[in-house]
């Protein structure tokens, strides 16, 4: 082999590991560092102190919020999963022509042409106390009072989350939905499989890439989630992201970086336990 | 001193061309029309010179740069951001503005940093007209100074390249003080149905649910503190400078609160504030005066409350980069003296701020605006916005009533504490609880 060949390979991987090291790895590299340093109100210092971790570690708060992070996590996770299935499974086996297929799939993200922050807050004059569902609701004698729950409350946040991200799980659902054989469903319905047969031993299975990988998107973007569990808990709930967010903005950096690695592992331990339940290579 | 002789005629056409426009705005117009630049360090290149200035968005104010523009020929840039993020900038990008528009505890987080550089008295033009809240932190010899970081306990430093904080006036001002207010409780006249006199009045079990607090923790703390004490829950030796123990206190009685339902949110920034008390979710809750003025100007009623316990006092100025040197450094100051020449202190009395050379704004405004806002006299006309809106109805009179009053019953400054780190840890359990 000449050199030419042998440097090929390395120079065809060079721009992808320059910007994965650039704009991945020294990022993350640094957030440990200064995850070890010491603080105070104003500056930090270079230093290896382990209490920034303790701290993190050892406070029931730190605990409350992960558990609180992670319901919201489990709650979204499991309708996104359910919602998207059913969206996707729809666009996939009913709709009859490609054109309609992609008509639909753009229908669904035309509410992303506007900013996600737009979205989430236009549920707040909606479903306010004197919002549009309220007055209608109570307009109507549906209920004698506003209802309080709907807005400033963990059901805004859950509900605002599934809007945000339910089109991450359709998309990959959808595309490993469009790959399934039309003739495994066709043999199995040869074979005497009824409907239901069919969705839980053909579709399903072969759907599981799709759906690992838009549980990964959903996990990942709740588990960092802050501005939508802010605005829509009016700031009565915390999230591990927006413990950090308040923790940056006293400028307690090594604090943040701290919970940062914390988090990054926890959500790393996540993905590690969906890729190892369903094998994503199948998709690719 | 060819220079302030200049100012002078400056203000003095502006206030003839005033008084002959007739209606204020449109007076103001016109006068503004009338005066050229007066430079003193009139370089041609000065009209080169572009002035970074970050800051809150209270003083951010476009209409300032414009005047800026018109008046000294330079050019200044405004980047507004909230509180927690000019800190983070001021620290460690010091190197992305030349003026800071801070407030005073934010200052004491951000001058020992080292990214600023003191302001020298000498060259200040306006330094004796100062209210000598910003000198001796007393509002009139007898008034006693107030708990929390009262701005002249972090307005001075000891030399030219110090960043300790002086206990005496000294030549080096770490900030030229421009703006500052009062805060106090925010309420809807029309929902609340009592009369609200105490901070501990947000905790009325009628209001359950109906409450808010703002939740940036060095503020969120202060007024937590004025209603804890209000309640008799706690009393503090110092509001601005707790220790552990009183943090725990205050901090595990909101904790409490929160849970048994008596907030409805808690916000961080002035819009949110705003669309909380319009749309009627919130019925009483800290709030800022700007803010009290939007949701009035939608017609909805809001009263900025005076209580017994008194105010809980801000205040705000400009301080200059490190790295500013040359020709930048001369138009900072001139850009410095010129914000205290007037015009602008008009424009942010006009706001419902006070400016702090409360003499030279005076030349700047007409004798009935100047009887509403700072005199707590009912309105002879009706009361503009410095864009032209009507603020309030003539025969209205001023939510807390004249300067003095409100001025002379601050309880508390905003502060940083020297438990700040454990303050927030705290904070964050009570948001998390």
């Amino acid at each position: 082999m000449t050199f030419a060949h042998r440097v090929a390979p390395y120079l065809q991987a060079l721009p992808l590991t320059l910007i994965l090291g650039v704009f991945l790895v020294v990022p993350i590299a640094v957030i440990v560092m200064v995850s070890f340093w010491d603080y105070d109100s104003i500056r930090i210092y270079p230093d290896f102190v382990t209490f920034n971790y303790e701290e993190t570690l050892f406070s029931f708060v730190t605990w409350k919020t992960y558990l609180n992070t992670l319901k919201f996590t489990f709650i979204v996770w499991a309708i996104t999963l359910f919602v998207g299935f059913w969206v996707a499974y729809f666009l996939a086996f009913h709709v009859r022509t490609a054109t309609m297929q992609t008509v639909l799939f753009l229908v669904c993200t035309v509410p992303f042409l506007t900013s996600n922050i737009i979205r989430m807050i236009s549920w707040i004059p909606f479903l306010g106390r004197n919002g549009l569902l309220n007055t209608a609701l109570v307009d109507a004698g549906i209920v004698p009072a506003p209802l309080e729950f709907l807005l400033f409350s963990e059901f805004a946040v859950v509900l605002a989350m599934v809007h945000l991200y339910t089109l991450f799980m359709v998309t990959p659902i959808f595309n490993t939905l469009m790959r399934i054989d039309r003739a495994l469903i066709e043999a199995a319905r040869d074979a005497g499989a009824s409907g239901f047969q069919i969705l839980t031993n053909v579709i399903l299975p072969l759907a599981k890439p799709g759906i690992a990988i838009g549980s990964i998107f959903v996990v990942t973007l709740v588990m960092g989630d802050f501005i939508t569990v802010r605005f829509m808990s009016g700031g009565q709930s915390a999230s591990v992201g927006l413990m950090m967010a308040n923790q940056i903005s006293l400028l307690q950096y090594p604090a943040a970086a701290a919970n940062a690695v914390v988090l990054l592992v926890v959500v790393l331990m996540i993905v590690a336990a969906i890729v190892r339940v369903v094998d994503i290579r199948k998709e690719l | 001193m060819t220079e302030s002789i200049k100012t002078d005629t400056a203000a003095g056409v502006s206030r003839r061309s005033l008084l002959k426009g007739g209606a204020a705005a449109v007076g103001l117009a016109a006068g503004s029309g009338a005066i050229t630049g007066f430079p003193t360090i009139w370089a041609q290149n000065i009209k080169d010179v572009t002035l970074r200035q970050m800051g809150t968005g209270v003083s951010n104010i476009n209409a300032i740069a414009e005047k800026c523009k018109e008046d000294l020929g330079f050019t200044l840039q405004m980047t507004a951001l909230d509180s927690d993020a000019v800190t983070q900038r001021a620290v460690t990008q010091p190197d992305s503005y030349d003026i800071a528009d801070i407030e005073y505890w934010i200052c004491k987080k951000v001058f020992p940093a080292g990214v600023m550089q003191p302001l020298d008295v000498s060259k200040m033009k306006y330094f004796d007209k100062l209210v000598p809240l910003f000198v001796t932190g007393k509002l009139t010899p007898e008034s006693a100074i107030a708990q929390g970081t009262a701005p002249h306990t972090v307005g001075f430093v000891t030399g030219q390249d110090s960043v300790e904080f002086a206990k005496e006036p000294t030549n080096w001002l770490t900030m030229i003080p421009t703006i500052y207010n009062a805060d106090t409780l925010g309420i809807r006249p029309d929902l609340v149905g009592r009369p609200i006199t105490k901070w501990a009045d947000i905790l009325d079990p009628a209001f359950k649910g109906k409450t808010s607090i703002l939740n940036i923790p060095s503020i969120g703390i202060m007024d937590a503190a004025m209603i804890c004490e209000s309640a008799g829950i706690a009393k503090y030796a110092d509001k601005g400078n707790m220790t552990k123990e009183e943090i725990d206190t205050t901090i595990n009685f909101l904790i409490e609160t929160k849970k048994a339902g008596q907030f409805r949110a808690f916000w961080k920034s002035f819009d949110e504030s705003v669309n909380l008390m319009a749309s009627g979710e919130v019925i009483i809750q800290s709030m800022w005066s700007p803010a009290v003025a939007a949701v009035r100007s939608k017609g909805i009623p809001c009263v900025y409350q005076p209580l017994e316990e008194g105010y809980r006092s801000w205040g705000g100025g400009l301080g200059i980069a490190k790295g500013l040197s040359g020709l930048e450094l001369d138009a900072a100051y001139e850009y410095i003296n010129w914000y205290m020449s007037g015009w602008v202190g008009a424009y942010l009395n006009r706001q419902g701020y006070y400016s702090a050379c409360l003499d030279t704004a005076k030349a700047f405004m007409e004798p009935y605006e100047w009887a509403f806002w700072m005199e707590g006299k009912p309105a002879e006309k009706d009361i503009l916005s410095p864009e032209g809106k009507v603020m309030e109805k003539a025969g209205s009179v001023r939510d807390g009533g004249s300067f003095y009053e409100r001025m002379g019953k601050v309880a508390c400054w905003n502060s940083v504490m020297d438990e700040d780190r454990y303050m927030v840890r705290k904070w964050n359990e009570f948001i998390a609880a």
